[in-house]
């Protein structure tokens, strides 16, 4: 059951869920997969639009639960949230819009130091500040 | 108060840079209106019936002299030479052009100033008690766990998206002067029975469309966890809140829909896999954070001798007198006292202040009270650290600028959203009610009779102007086409909180005086001894206070002196 991405629905279905792909929609919480995060080879977290922002927060529940596979977010989010995204957990961006990929990937080094931690940064800042040399 | 090292400044440097870039792509249509719209708001800027409107971030309302230049000059480089005072303390430009906004973020950020979140679907401006650290009332300086919330809020990965915006407050006194019942999060510093200070935390207060006061959800929270508490909460809220109607994406309607018990079971649960991680505060960051609010270098004085000395000088001049006795509080240090500076001006939008204003309040900052200047949620500003000898010479100056009205926690001391005149989501128009009844009572005398009295006024049921928590709250609708006004009475932002109860039908703009001069004339036929105006409405209810919209009349009672003696400046012991 490689190569093809289930919805949720599909996916519960399986029977052999090693090597499996789900696709979750804003409303299906990343706890119908635990138990299985060991088997999947991708989760996809689809966002319909881009204002609605429950994916951030399944990304990370994920990645916080010990899913260590590819977090691909598709759909309708924006270049503007590709930093956001990334700290949360996706590591794979399909974008609805590929016309201007390459300056899309430029946002991703819109910022080169948090305040909190996350999935990129473990630390947050208050444990990381440095006193500046005099 | 608080300074940026290099991470904070690099973080808001790379910020300006950010929107610089979106709004060129934005302005050279790489990016829709629709997509912009977030973008922009997460920076503060609205678009609104003018001219856009930019909110600039103050920090639990907390600035310096240096910043309030800034924002002299960027006002008048920028806009038009004023600039207004939020009912979140922070600071709005009314006029400012879309393409130069970036160009203001980089004069902000040269000073430690920013507007991110200062709008959107995100967490906000953290607010607190305008008096903190110097309110005699105090169990602990809120400020330290306001900038703690501030740094763990800016630009938060996981919740830029959020269903609708959060506020947060804090309040560290015995006397609530944040409003914490009426947030999405309200936290209260508290003592427990070992003795330790902790947090009690609320959640699902708000006004908007549907006014609610906070529950309890942590009756005693160590502070260690206030970050990774704040974070389940919010994570609930995200994965949970509403978004299919904005008028139900607020958290109240969440806590209401599940239930205070489940939602704290939700909150719980999400808290398993965030509590006692990095997140978790260390005692280094505690003492960090409270490090830039010790206490300034406050002169040693008898206080009881400062007190009789200006007990003397408000006896040779009343006018004098009756400022300090109206305007400025006790302060926890003998021989201080903390000064509101009153924007509420008959004739000027309530809390909008000028270029020079500005500049001269930078001036008295510095030469009277540590250079720091602190925004309210009522629309004024304060010194903090004023000392008595010196109160006669700082009235003096404010007098030459128009900055020492008298009415403090009065009628004329009106809450009021930017209505109709500036905002494109207003039903009415909001400024001219409130300049209305400022003329009407003219009479400083009546006003002082009156007693304390919040008269709260909001353009629409947005409620940027707190109608719902007034102890007279006006409301504007749109019936037909046509501006009106509802009036609801009883609201209380204080610990006692409460929403106002809407009374009968609504009214034109052009009597609006007529019905609050009605009502408060009702009231004082009503009232007992010392009662204020919430105390008779809390015993009487609102019927018989309803007969004040048909009972015409301007019945007023006997006044009381100004220039009675000045008992109420006391000493405080130092903490």
């Amino acid at each position: 059951m490689t190569g093809q991405i289930c919805s949720l629905d599909q996916w519960l279905q399986l029977a052999d869920k090693n090597g499996s792909a789900v696709q979750l929609e804003p409303g299906q919480e990343p706890t119908a997969l635990a138990g299985y995060l060991d088997q999947l080879a991708l989760v996809v977290i689809n966002f319909p639009v881009f204002t609605d922002g429950r994916g951030f927060s399944y990304a990370r529940n994920l990645r916080e639960q010990g899913y260590h596979g590819e977090l691909r977010a598709g759909g309708h989010f924006i270049r503007d949230q590709l930093t956001y995204l990334r700290r949360c957990g996706f590591n794979a961006f399909q974008m609805a819009d590929e016309a201007d990929l390459e300056s899309a990937l430029a946002s991703l080094a819109d910022f080169t130091e948090f305040y909190q931690a996350a999935e990129d940064q473990p630390l947050p800042l208050f444990r990381r500040r440095q006193q500046p040399a005099h | 108060m608080y300074v940026y090292d290099q991470y904070d400044q690099q973080i808001i440097d790379e910020r300006v840079a950010q929107f610089r870039d979106q709004t060129a792509r934005f302005l050279a249509g790489k990016i829709s209106a629709a997509e912009f719209l977030p973008l922009r708001l997460q920076n503060g800027l609205y678009v609104q019936r003018q001219a856009p409107m930019l909110r600039i971030a103050v920090p639990y309302g907390l600035m310096n002299s240096r910043q309030l230049r800034k924002l002299a000059e960027i006002s008048r480089v920028y806009d038009k030479g004023y600039a207004h005072i939020s009912t979140r303390q922070n600071v709005q430009l009314n006029w400012p052009m879309l393409a130069e906004v970036p160009d203001i973020l980089a004069e902000l950020a040269t000073v430690q100033m920013h507007a991110i979140q200062t709008s959107g679907n995100c967490v906000r401006n953290t607010t607190t008690d305008q008096f903190a650290g110097v309110a005699c009332d105090e169990l602990e300086d809120p400020r330290p766990y306001c900038e703690i919330i501030r740094q763990w809020s800016t630009l938060h990965p996981e919740f830029a998206f959020l269903p609708r915006k959060f506020k947060i407050a804090v309040c560290g006194s015995t006397q609530d002067r944040a409003a914490i019942h009426h947030h999405d999060i309200g936290l209260e510093l508290l003592g427990n029975a070992q003795g330790e200070i902790g947090l009690k935390v609320l959640v699902g207060g708000g006004l908007g469309r549907t006014p609610a006061i906070g529950s309890v959800i942590c009756e005693w929270l160590d502070k260690k966890h206030m970050l990774t508490y704040l974070e389940a909460i919010l994570r609930v809220y995200n994965k949970h809140g509403r978004r299919d109607n904005k008028f139900k994406a607020r958290i109240k309607i969440l806590v209401k829909a599940m239930g205070v018990d489940a939602f704290r079971a939700a909150v719980e649960q999400e808290w398993l896999a965030l509590k006692d991680g990095p997140t978790t505060l260390t005692d280094e960051e505690l003492m960090r954070a409270r490090s830039f609010f010790d206490s300034p270098d406050y002169q040693v004085m008898d206080g009881d001798h400062a007190a009789a000395e200006l007990q003397g000088a408000c006896s040779r001049d009343a006018i004098f007198g009756n400022w300090v006795k109206r305007n400025t509080q006790a302060h926890r240090v003998p021989g201080y006292r903390i000064v509101t500076i009153s924007l509420k001006a008959t004739g000027y939008a309530p809390g909008d202040v000028t270029a020079e204003q500005l500049e001269l309040l930078a001036e008295l900052a510095d030469q009277y009270s540590f250079s720091e200047i602190r925004s309210t949620h009522q629309q004024n500003l304060v010194l903090g650290d004023v000392q008595m000898s010196q109160l006669y010479d700082l009235w003096q100056r404010l007098q030459t600028a128009g900055l020492a009205t008298p009415n403090i926690g009065y009628l004329t001391d009106i809450i009021c959203c930017p209505g109709g005149d500036y905002c494109s989501l207003a039903n009415a128009k909001s400024l001219p009610v409130a300049e209305a009844i400022q003329a009407r009572f003219d009479d400083l005398d009546y006003v002082y009779d009156l007693g304390p009295l919040e008269l709260n006024i909001s353009g629409c049921m947005n409620a940027c102007g707190h109608h719902h928590i007034g102890h007279i709250g006006i409301l504007g609708v749109d019936k037909k086409g046509q501006e009106y006004y509802q009036v609801c009475l009883g609201g209380s932002q204080a610990k006692d909180a409460s929403i106002g109860s809407i009374l009968g039908p609504s009214f034109k703009q052009e009597d609006m005086p007529d019905v609050i001069d009605n009502l408060l004339s009702t009231y004082v036929t009503l009232r007992e001894e010392e009662e204020t105006f919430l105390d008779t409405y809390r015993r009487v209810g609102i019927e018989a206070l309803q007969g004040a919209r048909v009972c015409p009349g301007s019945l007023r009672m006997g006044v009381s002196s100004t220039t009675a003696g000045y008992p109420w400046i006391q000493t405080t012991q130092r903490r």
